[in-house]
């Protein structure tokens, strides 16, 4: 069982959850949910365009991502429409647009199933190194802008006021979103990877007394449901993507059951 | 002069929120700043502060000013884990006896380290007041830190304040809607009047602010 493909897999996946874990954290104290879901339907149509001009998959995903990410700064600040309107606009036009492009290629083999929802046999040496390389960058990254973006979920003008700059934070956070999503993409998919960001930390939200406890906890339980979910892909023979995400489900459920038992006791 | 705002003005719209707003803070004052609900204080405070932009006059800030502030208003996220001790150095590290002494001066020291969100009302503004002098600042911004606090604890929070401002020798702007307080204990009171430099809305000053409008601008 424990094949090549699989051990590329399974170091990929670990690689990924390490960064996941904090990262989801931000998207669940910010309300960044939508936020997330548009980054990566946008993931379709850095596969057209990456495909269009040759480049690896994880580049060009990474690239348009960040380029909505760029765009939805800069709407935000220039339109008045809100927020949500606006991310529907990039997410949906995004994909949209991705798969009219994927169309004019009929003989281009794109493997849609395996964008959509992950594909173990699929991680290359390449996509290995790129992973851990820009796994690791991103955490140095996350750790420069931890306590900006901290602040400034709590409160931006508390963290204006304190001479930090939360407004490039949250820029560098969604550059790094970007980037976190295209990694996930052979491992999880486009359908599924805000799932993998969002039910770790929610997992561990009852147990965590600090900030950084709640991340650290999200990245433990996000690699036990990656290793999970992969022995179970392996095994089973089902789409990697969302044996992962049952496996974190079966995780949350878990720790909800441990404390329903006292009353009284909320979230 | 810490801080000092000349014919100051902010508008949204085609409305005035603020404007001709004379005002500044020196070193040890304290500053009151009245108004009725509405009347712009927030947005005074905000401006002065550099937090939104202002679209007629001019703010001058000593450099490298030190800013203690403690908004109106501060929701926070449940799904945000924060101690008390925790939200102290949110924005800055700082060793655990100067922590200590912070929320001694609240007098919060005996609180142990529960999650925020379990604090009283005023509790949660007593930790606020410490988070912002804990940095030890020139000048100490406060909207409102009486909301919440009880009747005894008001007049204690304002010798409080008034205690700091002594240790610190900082400036402090406070806003507030104790007329009675701002007459007896400020050094300048600053009134503002809502709807003001509305069009149509001349005339609709209550007596309240009405009143109090022959004590506005500088002295
Ligand atoms: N971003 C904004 N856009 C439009 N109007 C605004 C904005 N911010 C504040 N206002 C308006 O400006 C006015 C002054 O608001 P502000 O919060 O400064 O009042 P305040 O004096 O602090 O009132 P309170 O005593 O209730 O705290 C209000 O009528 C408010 O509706
Ligand atoms: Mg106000």
């Amino acid at each position: 069982m424990l094949d090549d493909f699989f051990i590329r897999a399974l170091l990929a996946g670990i690689g990924l959850a390490m960064v996941t874990g904090p990262a989801g954290c931000f998207i669940v104290w910010r309300r960044l949910a939508y936020f997330g879901e548009t980054i990566a339907h946008s993931a379709l149509l850095g596969v057209a365009i990456a495909v269009l001009v040759d480049l690896h998959l994880v580049i060009g995903i990474f690239v348009t991502a960040a380029l909505v990410v760029l765009a939805m700064y800069y709407l935000e600040r220039r339109d008045t429409l809100p927020t949500d309107t606006l991310l529907g606009l990039l997410s949906h036009g995004g994909l949209a647009v991705g798969l009219v492009l994927l169309s004019f290629f009929p003989n281009m083999r794109v493997d849609l199933q395996a964008l959509l929802f992950g594909d173990i046999l699929a991680v290359s040496h390449t996509d290995l190194a790129v992973i851990w390389g820009g796994g690791v960058l991103a955490l140095g990254l996350l750790w420069w802008i931890w306590r900006p973006l901290l602040a400034a979920t709590v409160s931006p003008d508390l963290a204006v006021v304190a001479g930090l700059k939360p407004e490039r934070a949250q820029l560098v956070f969604g550059i790094l979103l970007a980037a976190v999503i295209a990694a996930a993409i052979k491992i999880v998919g486009v359908l599924l990877i805000v799932a993998l960001l969002i039910i770790p930390s929610a997992s561990v939200r009852r147990f965590a007394a600090s900030p950084e406890q709640m991340a650290a906890g999200a990245a433990v339980v996000g690699m036990t449901a990656v290793a999970g979910g992969l022995f179970a892909s392996a095994t089973f023979d089902t789409p990697s993507g969302p044996s992962i995400v049952v496996t974190a489900l079966v995780l949350f459920i878990l720790t909800r059951l441990g404390r329903t038992l006292p009353a009284g006791d909320a979230r | 002069m810490l801080v000092k705002a000349t014919d100051m003005g902010v508008r949204r719209g085609e409305r005035w929120i603020i404007r001709h707003v004379d005002l500044t803070v020196d070193r040890g004052q304290l500053i009151y700043l009245i108004g009725a609900n509405g009347a712009g204080k927030s947005t005074c405070a905000k401006a002065i502060l550099g937090l939104l932009a202002i679209d007629e006059g001019s703010v001058e800030r000593i450099p490298a000013l030190k800013v203690g502030y403690v908004p109106q208003r501060l929701a926070l996220s449940p799904t945000l884990p924060l101690t008390v001790r925790r939200l102290m150095t949110l924005t800055e590290r700082f060793p655990s006896s100067r922590i200590e002494s912070a929320l001694a001066a609240v007098g919060l020291h005996r609180l142990g380290d529960p999650p925020v969100t379990t604090l009283s009302g005023g509790e949660f503004q007593r930790l606020l007041l410490a988070r912002a002098l804990i940095h030890r600042p020139d000048l100490l911004v406060l909207d409102e830190p009486a909301q919440g606090v009880d009747m005894a604890g008001s007049g204690v929070l304002l010798d409080l304040i008034q205690d700091i401002r002594r240790d610190l020798q900082c400036g402090v702007l406070l806003i507030s809607h104790d007329l009675h307080a701002a007459m007896s204990s400020g050094d300048d009171v600053v009134v503002l009047v809502p709807h003001e430099h509305d069009e149509r809305s001349v005339g609709l000053v209550d007596p309240y602010t009405g009143a109090a409008r022959q004590g506005s601008g500088q002295n």
